[in-house]
């Protein structure tokens, strides 16, 4: 197999566990001074790049880079997939707020630079959950795509994904270059240990503008207001169907 | 606190004692600046550790308390993380970590559980000794296959007729052509059924006075003469591995004694001013779980038609725990920087101790208190942590030598003055 090199994208996001809440100002959810990690979904797609050079050796998977858009605090983001095992990192500069199609943009850019022959990206980020970047990116470049993926594999040059859908499994191929995006069952991601953080000290990391890159990533969406959910009300015990039946269609109002 | 407020404070000398004579540095100058602010390399040491004891230690920790089992598959996960044996030198496949380092480590582990933390950190203390006074090849030979699998080791002082009276200790070690003949009874050694060899310190010359009649010894742990004891079952930390150990006519190679005959209580001693911040280290992790487990459930905890956290009663306790632990990390964090500038940090350290250990029991025990009923009930996480308390302030050296330590620095310190 000839060898190949692998792109990971990696975003910065508030940390899964962590209680979010709406600002004061109800433009979006409150971010100052609250814990930051990866998104768990790029973890994934991490530990999958790792994996596929683990299993075919350095010869076959030449090259893992990270890569990250956001302000500047994204490098830690890219410095934990440096201490996972990727081998270098590239972050795009921005403190703007940053949609899809822009990071798919920033991306395609990218790709054009450092021509890799698969990009995996994590399905969606779960601050946003917009479950876009990764089918814009395949779009733009004019590639083949395996979302939701949960099993991966390079056979001979072919890419070979298990996706999750509503009906169950799909086992689909396609020709290399391909993006794939990561669902949650697909692996489960290394902790950085303490020798590869130290070794990551030492890993390329390279800073880029979107000017740089040419790209326009001005929004094109304007979030008008940000509310929590109504709150849960508590369920009410009822005596008969026709209880019930009368209660769905004069209060829930949904028959 | 702003890095130059930091300075000015440390350099003002305080009224009576200035704390440069303590911690006997010559000149602020020539040490580079002491800042609160964390490296960024230091914050993802924390944080995978964090996430470590987050996700495998704290879920399994019930489990290892109520049966003693020793925690074998995390100790091994941890070993693959790096965070044991990490203040071996790199020559040797260390991390060569300081013990600042080290200590950020530790206190995360200890937050999850102090059971397992201890018998991690029982390797720390026994290799602290030959990573002071062991020579190339004595390194190679036990502290590199401590990097190259995940055994365990042992630090074999203490006796049943001797903790704080270490001079006092009967077993000894007598030469015999190129081999020397180990004779004596060793108690509450931690790692002592797990270890792959133990650091011994045992007496030479049974007529010199405490500070050349010992001398210490890497024991292998499968010499034909050491009986292990049963696994004491303690009050707490009870997934930590602690027995009595036997040496009968126990043949110890001369190539495994550590530097000179008659250096070993220099060497023991000295091995303190690494593993006290450490301990002191642990206690702090304690008492922060502690702390945030109270503070959890007095949110959650309605009385008389508020959070209980409302109440001042409970509300004072909690910030009471918080100028304690804050105040205890602190002290762990400036005898481990100390240390790893190469500067006498006993007195520090003994203080880090002192103090750490007594906040872990009293915030312990306060989180009990917190928990009212419930906390005195094994369904919840609060009584385990008064139970693994308690022996900070006996262990690494009690809290009356601790205080002993303290006070004879401060009459050398007020002598010089006179």
């Amino acid at each position: 197999m000839s060898s190949l090199r692998i792109l990971v994208g990696v975003k910065r996001v508030v940390d899964s566990a962590v209680k979010v809440r709406v600002n004061s100002a109800q433009t979006g959810v409150e971010t100052a001074n609250v814990k930051h990690s990866m998104n768990p979904f790029d973890e994934i797609a991490v530990e999958e790049a790792i994996r596929l050079r683990e299993k075919h050796g350095k010869d076959v998977v030449q090259e893992i880079i990270a890569v990250s858009c956001g302000p500047a605090k994204a490098q830690e983001t890219l410095r934990t997939a440096l201490a996972m095992g990727a081998d270098r990192a590239i972050h795009v500069k921005t403190d703007d707020n940053l949609e899809p199609l822009s990071v798919a943009k920033l991306l395609s850019k990218i790709v054009g630079e450092e021509k890799p022959s698969l990009v995996i990206l994590g399905k969606q980020a779960i601050d946003d959950d917009s479950n876009q970047t990764g089918q814009m990116l395949a779009g733009l470049l004019n590639w083949p795509q395996a979302t939701f993926a949960s099993k991966v594999d390079i056979k001979d040059g072919v890419l070979e994904a298990v996706r999750e859908v509503d009906g169950g499994l799909e086992t689909v191929s396609s020709s290399l270059p391909a993006v794939v995006t990561t669902d949650l069952r697909l692996n489960e991601p290394r902790y950085a240990s303490l020798p590869n953080i130290m070794k990551a000290k030492k890993k390329p990391l390279k800073t880029v503008s979107p000017a740089d890159l040419g790209v326009d990533i001005r929004s094109r969406l304007q979030t008008l207001k940000v509310t929590e959910p109504a709150k849960r009300q508590g369920g009410k015990m009822v005596a008969s169907v026709d209880e019930l039946l009368d209660k769905l269609r004069n209060e829930a109002k949904v028959l | 606190m702003l890095r130059s407020q930091a300075l000015t404070t440390l350099r003002k000398p305080s009224r009576a004692f200035s704390t440069s004579v303590y911690a006997r540095s010559s000149s602020s100058a020539s040490a580079p600046a002491l800042g609160f602010q964390l490296s960024e390399d230091q914050l993802s040491i924390q944080e995978t550790t964090r996430q470590f004891v987050r996700e495998v230690v704290i879920p399994a920790a019930p489990h290892h308390d109520k049966t003693g089992e020793y925690p074998v598959d995390i100790i091994k996960q941890a070993w693959d993380l790096g965070l044991v044996n990490c203040h071996i030198p790199s020559e040797y496949g260390g991390l060569g970590f300081g013990v600042f380092d080290s200590a950020l480590v530790s206190e995360q582990l200890a937050y999850g559980c102090t059971g397992i933390q201890t018998a991690i950190e029982a390797n720390t203390l026994a290799e602290a000794p030959v990573i002071l006074a062991a020579n190339d090849a004595q390194k190679k030979k036990y502290l590199g296959r401590m990097t190259e699998e995940p055994l365990m080791a042992a630090y074999c002082v203490t006796e049943p007729g001797a903790g704080s009276d270490v001079a006092a200790a009967k077993t000894h070690a007598v030469k015999k052509g190129d081999k020397w003949i180990v004779n004596g009874q060793k108690m509450w050694i931690t790692n002592g059924g797990k270890a792959n060899w133990y650091f011994l310190l045992a007496k030479t010359d049974p007529n010199a006075n405490a500070g050349k009649a010992f001398t210490g010894f890497i024991v292998d742990g499968n010499s034909p003469g050491i009986t292990v004891g049963r696994k004491e079952w303690n009050m707490g930390q009870r997934a930590s591995d602690t027995r009595g150990i036997t040496f009968e006519d126990v043949e110890v190679p001369d190539e495994n004694r550590l530097g000179e005959v008659g250096q070993g209580f220099k060497i023991a001693m000295g091995a303190f001013d690494i593993t006290r911040p450490l301990v002191a280290s642990a206690a702090v992790g304690l008492a922060q779980r502690a702390m945030d487990e109270a503070s959890a459930y007095a949110l959650q905890r309605k009385t008389m038609g508020k959070q209980i956290i409302e109440h001042q009663a409970i509300a004072f306790m909690l910030a009471d725990m918080a100028i304690q632990t804050e105040a205890a990390r602190m002290m762990v964090w400036r005898s481990a920087w100390l240390r790893d500038q190469n500067k006498r940090n006993t007195y520090y350290a003994s203080i880090a101790k002192a103090l750490a250990s007594e906040t872990a029991n009293r915030c312990a025990s306060d989180a009990v208190q917190i928990f009212g009923g419930n906390g005195y009930n094994t369904e919840y996480p609060v009584e385990k942590l008064m139970r693994d308390a308690k022996i900070f302030t006996i262990y690494e050296g009690t809290s009356q030598i601790q205080r002993l330590i303290i006070s004879r620095t401060i009459a050398d310190v007020a002598k010089q003055n006179q």
